[in-house]
């Protein structure tokens, strides 16, 4: 396709130094022997350190992989050749600044021996992604300089098509001609490299450049391209159009923009070792083990151009090229002009060493002394990049990066033109260098700054959202104890309240205290008690009632009651009462409070044994139980007709309402015993007793219920007191120490049945009792003066 | 009298007016946070190592903004931090005050993981949370994390922490300037190269 005349764009600047290619271009393309010890370091590409898949003392073929990608911007890395794994570890690096990085070395076993390949002759069946996984498991990366990997340099703008692939074969710098020596004698194997970029990133246009002092290499590459749809551009020498944002500039007459990549303007530029390797990736199934490599330089005898594997030394590179150690001077990697001096022979050659320049004092002398800079501006006539050299140059010795930074410091591509042309010997290029490498590792600095602040920031968060959390903890854990607590006083207090039983229960314990009093005792002392009290108020109530027959008539009764109440105390007492008898003048009113409580009293303790007896009653408990029924029904049974005149119907309700619960209950008992024990007669008997028994209940019930609604609103509830705050805090108290003294009582019983020493339960129950029976009297003492009042 | 009353009047009418505006645009406009703070807090190297004599860098940012501190108290950071503060707050440049250390090499916390016995007392320490370990189990410092504030020496019951200076490495390794041969004649280059 070399018909259509090709337009070949100029870039600003640039110099013609002197090329000496000639030199390595005699003796072709040589193979370079398998050497007895390859050192692969894990960091031939820009981008994150490989990792090691092998340990030392592996036996390993050649190809195989030995160390995997880290990351997007990484590349693997395989064995150049079969052998054994003698160190992973840190080993002489070809480096600007002579420190070691770590490395596999592999010793060869001289076989060489491949491990199983699997080439693909038709990848234009394969997608794209398919090839660019092939490429980058392959370990390519950019073989020209830097060295980026090259799957990721393919896709590094996915949304952005690419309408034109660039070919570097411009290799300007001088000495070198890897390149040149690669397109000469491998230009069909390039070809194919290419069409299988071309299958990738289908470009509307692909540019094979090529400087004109390459003839045999623009004449093979025309040859092996023929009609395909590549164009081989030959344009005129001059250093630094290799670079590649040179390249595209001569190539299309567009410019990268700054910090932008080709990729930005659509263009992709590969470099012809890149290709080479495409093509033994793709269509050989090879990784990349190898590279062509130029040897020159005046301290060789034969300088030449070798296919050598990645790793080999450069000592043995040197010495297969004949190397002069009395006349090496230098010995740089890359070109004069943007290579480096090395500080050993025995750091290896890496996938983008494409030359070894062993010069002798003549061909490399040491820089002149540099001079103060004259403002000439002849470097920013050669600078290539159209920056201003001369600017940046103060601005780097007054260490300025901000106006380092708008000078576009970052577009120098560091070709070495400025110093080249610098009348006064300045080492531009290497301010520059040193400027950025500070400029990045403060930004460095600066980012791990921010980072610091930001962790310290999450972390101060973190602590203070700790805190927080275990401040809210306790205090939930605070408000669910006082809850609890409260809904312990609230209930114990309502429960004395509300039913008059409690009250008699706490009596009833009270009456279990040996507080000095037997029970039988106190027993009868409250009994007394209350009767005086029920005497007291009966009194009371004739005397703001004079004319209620009824109530008079009672007051002997109660009067006769109470007196009997305090002499059986007394008596028990073992003492002769000396105390007033009660009042003569007692009211009826007082009987009914009497009969109720004891009638209350009653229930109390049916219930308390019916609690003990528990579903299992013993035959003692059950006649207990029994003997109770029949007092709580013989009190009942006198309860209402002595009350119903002045008591409120609610009463009669509740225990009609307790009588059915309690009929209930004792049919279901029979019933239960009936289903545990069979048919028995008796036991029907009983059961059928038990409902009619319900059944009357019920009837009084209904009756009950029907009394109460007719009567309610005209119900007057003369006893009925609001609760004061003494009453209740005295109840509260009472609630609480019943409550402790059960728990007391629970205690001892646990202890016995554990055959556990009792002293000390028994001994909190016997302080619970004196606390309860305290508390009790209190209550009674209040209740009492309430009455009086 | 009543021009002057006039002219009280109106002044006082713009005063209430232009005060009014004011008052608006300092609640429409109100910033958040206080900038200069924060301008000062980025400079810092944000090793929270405290000596500056302040809790971390956040404070010293407060007491050099507000408390009139001297810009040189901060030894990680050293000259280039002085210098950015003095061209951020224009104030001379100072020496780093030597009371509150010297600026040294960048180093980070090394763990003798053999001789740690795994009390935690470092991860409290760290403000950073680069140390990983739990109780009774060994620490280790991630190096990547650690600003190198040795916050954690002292509360080793151990001694097993070192503060050891990062190795150059090829990736961080810089280039250097070209020592400063110009102000050399041609004829002195002999003496130069020497």
């Amino acid at each position: 396709m070399q018909a259509a005349p090709i337009k070949i764009w100029d870039i600003p600047g640039g110099i013609h130094p002197a090329e000496h290619k000639h030199e390595s271009t005699q003796r072709g393309l040589e193979v370079m022997p398998l050497p007895a010890r390859l050192v692969l370091p894990l960091q031939q590409h820009i981008g994150a350190r490989s990792e090691p898949v092998v340990a030392v003392g592996d036996q390993v073929l050649k190809g195989q992989l030995l160390a995997e990608a880290t990351g997007l911007v990484s590349c693997p890395l395989h064995a150049p050749t079969s052998g054994i794994v003698t160190a992973i570890g840190p080993a002489p690096f070809p480096h600007a600044s002579g420190l070691e990085e770590w490395a596999i070395t592999l010793d060869s076993d001289g076989e060489d021996k491949w491990t199983d390949l699997e080439p693909i002759a038709d990848y234009q069946s394969l997608e794209p992604a398919t090839l660019l996984d092939m490429i980058r498991l392959a370990g390519i990366s950019g073989m020209g300089g830097a060295g980026f990997p090259t799957s990721a340099k393919l896709k590094a703008r996915p949304e952005q098509k690419i309408f034109t692939l660039i070919i570097n074969g411009t290799e300007c710098e001088p000495y070198i001609t890897a390149d040149d020596t690669a397109m000469r004698y491998k230009a069909a194997e390039i070809v194919a490299g290419i069409e299988i970029l071309m299958h990738i990133l289908h470009p509307a246009d692909v540019l094979i450049g090529i400087e004109d002092n390459k003839p045999e290499a623009i004449a093979a590459m025309r040859a092996a391209v023929g009609d395909r749809a590549m164009r081989v551009i030959e344009f005129p020498t001059k250093y630094p159009s290799g670079g590649e944002k040179q390249l595209i500039q001569i190539l299309t007459g567009k410019e990268v923009p700054s910090g932008g990549l080709p990729a930005d303007i659509g263009m992709v530029c590969q470099n012809i070792g890149t290709l080479l390797a495409v093509h033994d990736a793709v269509l050989l199934g090879q990784p990349l083990i190898k590279r062509i490599t130029t040897l020159t330089g005046d301290a060789l005898t034969r300088p030449t151009n070798v296919e050598a594997l990645i790793g080999t030394p450069i000592r043995d590179l040197l010495q297969f090229a004949g190397l002069q150690p009395d006349k090496l001077y230098r010995l740089v990697m890359g070109g004069p002009m943007m290579g480096f001096t090395l500080q050993s022979l025995d750091a290896p050659i890496l996938k983008t060493s494409n030359c070894l320049l062993a010069g002798s004092i003549e061909e490399l002398p040491p820089p002149p002394v540099a001079q103060p800079c004259i403002r000439c501006g002849l470097c920013s006539e050669a600078c290539p990049a159209s920056l201003l050299p001369q600017q940046l140059h103060w601005f780097a010795l007054g260490k300025e990066h901000d106006q380092l930074k708008r000078l576009n410091l970052f577009d120098c591509i560091e070709c070495g033109c400025c110093s080249y042309v610098c009348p006064s010997s300045i080492p531009l290029v290497q301010y520059y260098r040193a400027s950025k490498a500070e400029i990045r590792a403060l930004d460095l600095q600066t980012h791990k700054a921010d980072h610091s602040k930001q962790r310290f920031e999450h972390r101060q968060a973190r602590l203070q959202r700790e805190t927080e959390q275990k401040e809210m903890d306790r205090k939930v854990r605070a408000e669910k104890a006082a809850r609890i607590k409260a809904a312990k006083e609230a209930a114990q207090p309502s429960e004395t309240e509300t039913s008059a039983e409690a009250t008699t229960d706490v009596t009833r314990i009270e009456a279990h205290k040996p507080t000095g009093l037997t029970p039988e005792q106190k027993q009868l002392k409250i009994a007394a008690a209350t009767a005086q009290m029920a005497l007291k108020k009966a009194q009371k109530q004739i005397a703001a009632n004079p004319d209620n027959v009824d109530l008079q008539a009672q007051v002997p009764e109660l009067e006769q009651a109470c007196e009997q109440a305090q002499r059986t105390f007394d008596e028990a007492m073992g003492e002769v009462s000396v105390k007033a008898p009660a009042p003569p003048s007692a009211a009826g009113a007082d009987d009914a409070k009497r009969l109720k409580i004891e009638a209350a009293m009653a229930r109390a303790s049916l219930k308390k044994a019916e609690r003990a007896a528990g579903d299992s009653p013993t035959e003692e408990q059950e006649k207990e139980i029994y003997a109770l029924r029949e007092q709580v029904a013989v009190a009942d049974a006198r309860l209402p007709k002595d009350e119903a005149p002045r008591k409120p119907l609610d009463e009669s309700l509740k225990k009609a309402k307790l009588d059915a619960a309690m009929a209930k209950a004792a049919l279901k008992k029979a019933e239960r015993a009936q289903s545990e024990n069979g048919e028995d007669a008796a036991l029907q008997e009983e059961i059928e007793r038990c409902r009619a028994q319900l059944s009357d209940a019920l009837g009084v019930l209904e009756q009950a219920e029907a009394k109460a609604s007719q009567l309610e609103t005209s119900q007057q509830r003369a006893e009925k007191k609001p609760v004061d705050e003494t009453t209740l805090q005295l109840k509260t108290d009472m609630a609480t120490a019943k409550a402790s003294f059960k728990e007391a009582e629970r205690a001892v019983q646990e202890a016995r049945e554990n055959n556990a020493d009792t002293g000390p339960a028994e001994t909190e129950l016997a302080n619970s009792r004196e606390v309860l029976d305290k508390a009790a009297k209190a209550f009674a003492a209040h209740m009492a003066s309430k009455e009086t009042n | 009298m009543g021009m002057i009353l006039t002219a009280i009047l109106v002044l006082l009418a713009l005063a209430l007016i232009f005060g009014a505006i004011l008052g608006y645009a300092a609640i429409r406009f109100k910033v958040d946070g206080d900038p200069i703070v924060d301008q000062i807090n980025a400079l810092l190297p944000q090793t929270q190592c405290g000596q500056c004599g302040h809790p971390g860098c956040k404070p010293y940012a407060q007491g050099i903004a507000n408390g009139g501190e001297p810009i040189n108290k901060c030894p990680p950071g050293g000259e280039s931090t002085i210098q950015a503060l003095a061209d951020l707050l224009d104030v001379e440049v100072l020496p780093l005050d030597a009371e509150h250390g010297e600026e040294k090499a960048r180093t980070v916390a090394y763990i003798r993981e053999a001789e740690c016995i795994g009390c935690t007392k470092c991860i409290q320490a760290c403000p950073v949370d680069a140390i990983l370990g739990a109780a009774k189990q060994m620490h280790t410092v991630i190096i990547d994390e650690c600003t190198g504030c040795d916050l954690c020496v002292e509360p080793c019951p151990v001694d097993c922490i070192d503060m050891v200076p990062l190795p150059t490495t090829p990736q961080n390794w810089k280039w250097d300037y070209p020592l400063s041969g110009e102000t050399l004649i041609a004829t002195d280059a002999q003496r130069g190269a020497a």
